[in-house]
């Protein structure tokens, strides 16, 4: 085991996300040697499933937008447990960050006058998600690595003068491809000194050195059964922070995306977009009614129309109508839909219908919503501009993450480890809006990445060395699997222990909670454990699977821990965190957050007040709107005029 | 609704390897992606397999179903009579790493041999206008999902590994198009290029990668053939040839 491939970099980003792509264009702008780390192939990242857009407020549709407006819509989406701070850069920044991706190449769907076009999405006061029909995602990842082999090109051409493409081996620049890293290196003082891999083709171990590490690995999504996510969401990033003694905020909250494929089985849980919605798509329950009506909730009802026919009309005239209720947050529709289907009034699988086809013509559906005509037709038989769809929640975002500094995403404790994107919390306080997530990765990796370059610069050239004999300790970690149960025999199936958990998370710890089934989950975690330590996998070190997932279950398994703790301890109900034995909104618990830790064996659950919201922003509100959220002491004085919205309230 | 099926997969590495029969459980509304996941829970932990979305969004399970190239997770077992023996093999036109994986370095090396994108000189950011009718050419290419499935399939290639370092493929013939047809790119030379560097002019147009591309791209005829024609316009067409010597002709 002494043989490590070995490399030295100022930054190592690992995952090549939305947020690590956007970082890494960053650093390396700054100058900096960077490394960026795929757990799978160049351009195949969780993002490329995003499908609706990219929220900026840019005002091309409705010039009524501008960042205190997405501000505001943030603020409740996430029921004002959102870092102010990060609400605000990610408000302010993110035009900026979506009209750089023209100069990218990026090629947005256009309005009559030749601008980025935008569309409605749930919680969004006006038109704003950039996009290119339903495939943004796809869209911001291709540009992103176009852009980065354009820096590549660039140094290429700065190096030898031949713009050749071939990679001289001393590029300052690297994308390393189905690479999975298994721990943080520190230093004695627990400073950032790099990483420890292994080549998922070959088995091999690879060691980065490097004085700064980003986290952009995304989610937690294969901790449960019906999942939009893809395998590579096992919450290693959130698993590497806490191992190097870093710190988790939020993780009570996880995103039911209110639509995800319900029919056939095998396809359950795939995501189907919001723009259904956003572009007049209606959900009816088995009696063929539009529920949602039923289901406002007061803090948001003088926002919606209390009519099909009010409605309806608001897609033509936004101006004098309020919106239909199909468009309220994630986690109000989620909640709904769980509601119909157990008061029996769901459909044959098990959801409610989307409908579209009624409401649009066939054309119009196919241009707006070319993958979901595509996906459904190919994997369901349903054409969607002829029947509806059937649709249920599904696990598809966690709201909690490594705790970071909005300004330069450094993550607490680690000097050198920052976070951004879906790792990071924070942001999206407890529900995140759609469209705010592409946002999020552009706004906040590039604020990574300059934080990064920022620590390196100020550490003047020189690079903590990694404790000695960590290195050796990662390594027997990583090929403990291939070790026979120390009792003989087979030892345990990574696979069928990954299923038992994901079904625990799923039942006990998903959409709707109670203290006895939280408790019940964690009893079954803690019962894993031993059984995770004792999988042993079958084959040799190059590409195999049952390998890569017995490593990324102490990691799923892990996160899955702080999600069921602080599940527990949060003992009311907001945004991502139902609990049916707490039903209400708490003010008091609004006014702290959940950090988790690593405790011994386990997570450790504390308590910390919430980062208040400065008076200038608190201003962007009317008092009677806060009254619904915060606590009396945290609240405006009564005297001092609120400067903000008038909007909101009946036309 | 459950029965069993009969599968060969191939198994093995650079080295060599074989097929291998499974007779596995098949349930209703299942993909071969499926299938291929319940072998790796409970008959061969070790099967090799890329996959990441499995909804058709992010091109990573391209392999050989009953010889023809295709996604995995877009196959439906529906597709197959009950008796049918479903022989998956990894993609033929690049070399195998282990069972369904295969190295498909090739495409990255040829993706950075294209010049990026040039943003037009003295547009800032924000004050990009582009008709929608005029992106939507381009847009059609960037709906590739770089699956590489056309650049297994093609012939060109397929068959002959010495022309792979003159070819470039189906996938970057549509990049070549896409900023080629951009409405802000500021190169020129895109068309020379394909044809000076990416080997388009090989392509002889038998269109098998717009038969596999499971995006429906029109590469051959949207792409190959305008960029080919175009080409060819400027190449030999005297009038052409005469205003290139004349004047520093624009994109038309």
């Amino acid at each position: 085991m002494s043989e490590y491939e070995e490399h030295r970099y100022d930054v190592l980003i690992i995952g090549a996300g939305g947020a690590g792509l956007r970082a890494a264009i960053a650093a390396r702008e700054a100058g900096m040697r960077t490394a960026i780390i795929c757990k799978s192939l160049f351009g195949k990242a969780h993002t490329v499933m995003a499908e609706g857009g990219i929220a900026a407020s840019m005002g091309n549709v409705n010039s009524k937008d501008n960042w205190q407006v997405h501000f505001r819509d943030t603020m409740r989406g996430g029921k004002f447990l959102n870092h102010p701070r990060m609400a605000e850069l990610h408000a302010k920044e993110a035009p900026d960050r979506v009209w750089e991706l023209e100069t990218y190449g990026a090629l947005f769907d256009r309005t009559p006058d030749g601008r980025i076009s935008q569309r409605n999405f749930g919680g969004h006061e006006y038109p704003r998600l950039a996009h290119v029909g339903d495939r943004t995602g796809l869209e911001l990842i291709r540009t992103l690595q176009q852009k980065i082999v354009s820096l590549r090109q660039d140094e290429e051409a700065a190096s030898d003068g031949v713009d050749d493409g071939v990679d001289d081996g001393v590029a300052e620049m690297r994308v390393f491809a189905e690479v999975t890293i298994t721990e943080l290196l520190l230093d004695d003082a627990g400073a950032i000194a790099g990483a420890f891999g292994y080549r998922r083709e070959t088995g091999k171990f690879v060691i980065f050195r490097a004085p700064s590490v980003i986290l952009a690995t995304g989610g937690i999504g294969k901790s449960f059964k019906v999942t939009s996510n893809s395998w590579e969401y096992t919450g290693d990033g959130h698993a590497l922070a806490l191992r190097a003694g870093s710190t988790l905020v939020n993780m009570e909250f996880v995103q039911f995306h209110p639509t995800g494929m319900v029919w056939p089985p095998s396809v359950k849980g795939i995501l189907v977009t919001e723009s259904v919605r956003g572009d007049g798509g209606v959900l009816r329950n088995s009696e063929g009614k539009r529920f949602m009506f039923n289901y406002v909730p007061e803090i948001f009802r003088a926002k919606y129309a209390d009519s099909e026919e009010e409605g309806d009309r608001w897609y033509a005239d936004p101006e004098n109508n309020l919106r239909p209720p199909e468009l309220l947050p994630r986690d109000e529709v989620a909640r709904a839909i769980n509601s119909e289907v157990k008061a029996g009034r769901g459909t044959e699988h098990g959801g409610v219908f989307l409908d579209v086809s009624s409401r649009l013509p066939a054309e119009v559906i196919i241009k707006k919503l070319p993958s979901m005509h595509h996906q459904f037709r190919e994997l369901a038989d349903v054409d969607i501009t002829k029947q509806p769809m059937e649709v249920g929640p599904t696990c598809h975002y966690v709201m909690g993450g490594v705790e970071v500094d909005p300004d330069t995403a450094a993550a607490r404790n680690v000097p050198g480890l920052f976070a951004a994107g879906e790792v990071s919390g924070g942001m999206h306080g407890s529900n995140r809006l759609g469209g705010n997530s592409l946002s999020d990765l552009l706004v906040f990796g590039r604020r990574a990445g300059l934080g990064a370059a920022d620590y390196v610069r100020g550490l003047g050239g020189a690079l903590p060395a990694a404790k000695p004999g960590s290195i050796e300790a990662a390594a027997e970690r990583a090929v403990a699997p291939f070790q026979p149960p120390a009792g003989g025999g087979l030892g345990e199936n990574p696979y069928t222990i990954h299923r038992e958990l994901q079904e625990l998370m799923n039942d006990l710890v998903g959409i709707i909670r109670k203290e006895h089934e939280i408790q019940q989950a964690l009893d079954a975690i803690d019962a894993l454990k031993p059984r995770v330590a004792a999988v042993s996998v079958e084959g040799h070190r190059q590409f195999n699977p049952g390998w890569h997932l017995a490593l990324d279950l102490v990691n799923m398994l892990m996160v899955s821990e702080c999600v069921a703790r602080a599940a527990l301890t949060r003992r009311e109900s907001r945004g991502g965190h139902t609990r049916d034995d707490f039903p209400q909104m708490s003010a008091e618990w609004r006014s702290k957050v959940l950090i988790c830790t690593i405790d011994g064996a386990g997570i450790a659950v504390t308590e910390q007040p919430i980062t208040p919201i400065r008076p200038d922003l608190l201003a962007l509100f009317e008092r009677s709107e806060l009254e619904k959220y915060l606590t009396e002491s945290e609240l405006p004085d009564p005297e001092q005029p609120a400067t903000g919205s008038a909007e909101g309230g009946r036309p | 609704m459950s029965r069993d099926a009969k599968f060969r997969v191939w198994r093995g590495d650079a080295g060599g390897g074989e097929l291998k029969d499974y007779t596995i459980e098949v349930n209703e509304g299942e993909v071969v992606l499926d299938i291929i996941h319940r072998l790796q829970a409970t008959q061969a932990g070790d099967l090799a397999v890329r996959w990441n979305c499995k909804a058709g969004k992010c091109g990573s399970c391209s392999a050989e179903i009953n010889g023809r190239p295709r996604l995995l997770c877009m196959t439906r077992m529906s597709t197959f009579t009950d008796d049918e023996v479903i022989t998956v093999t990894p993609m033929r036109a690049f070399p195998v790493i282990r069972d369904l994986v295969t190295d498909v370095s090739f495409n990255y090396e040829k993706a950075r041999q294209i010049p990026s994108f040039a943003p037009p000189v003295g547009v800032a950011p924000g004050d990009y206008r582009m008709a929608q009718v005029d992106v939507e050419r381009s847009q059609e290419f960037r709906k590739c999902i770089e699956c590489f499935l056309c650049q297994n399939v093609c012939h060109v290639t397929r068959d002959h590994e010495n022309n792979k370092e003159a070819f470039s493929g189906p996938r970057f013939f549509i990049r070549a198009a896409e900023l080629d047809m951009h409405p802000l790119d500021a190169r020129t030379d895109r068309r020379e290029f394909a044809q000076a560097h990416q080997g388009i002019g090989m392509c002889n147009i038998t269109k098998c990668c717009t038969e596999v591309c499971p995006e429906h791209i029109h590469i051959t005829d949207n792409a190959i053939i305008p960029m080919k024609e175009r080409v060819v316009d400027r190449k030999y067409d005297p009038l052409v040839w005469l205003g290139n010597k004349l004047f520093r002709r624009d994109k038309d």
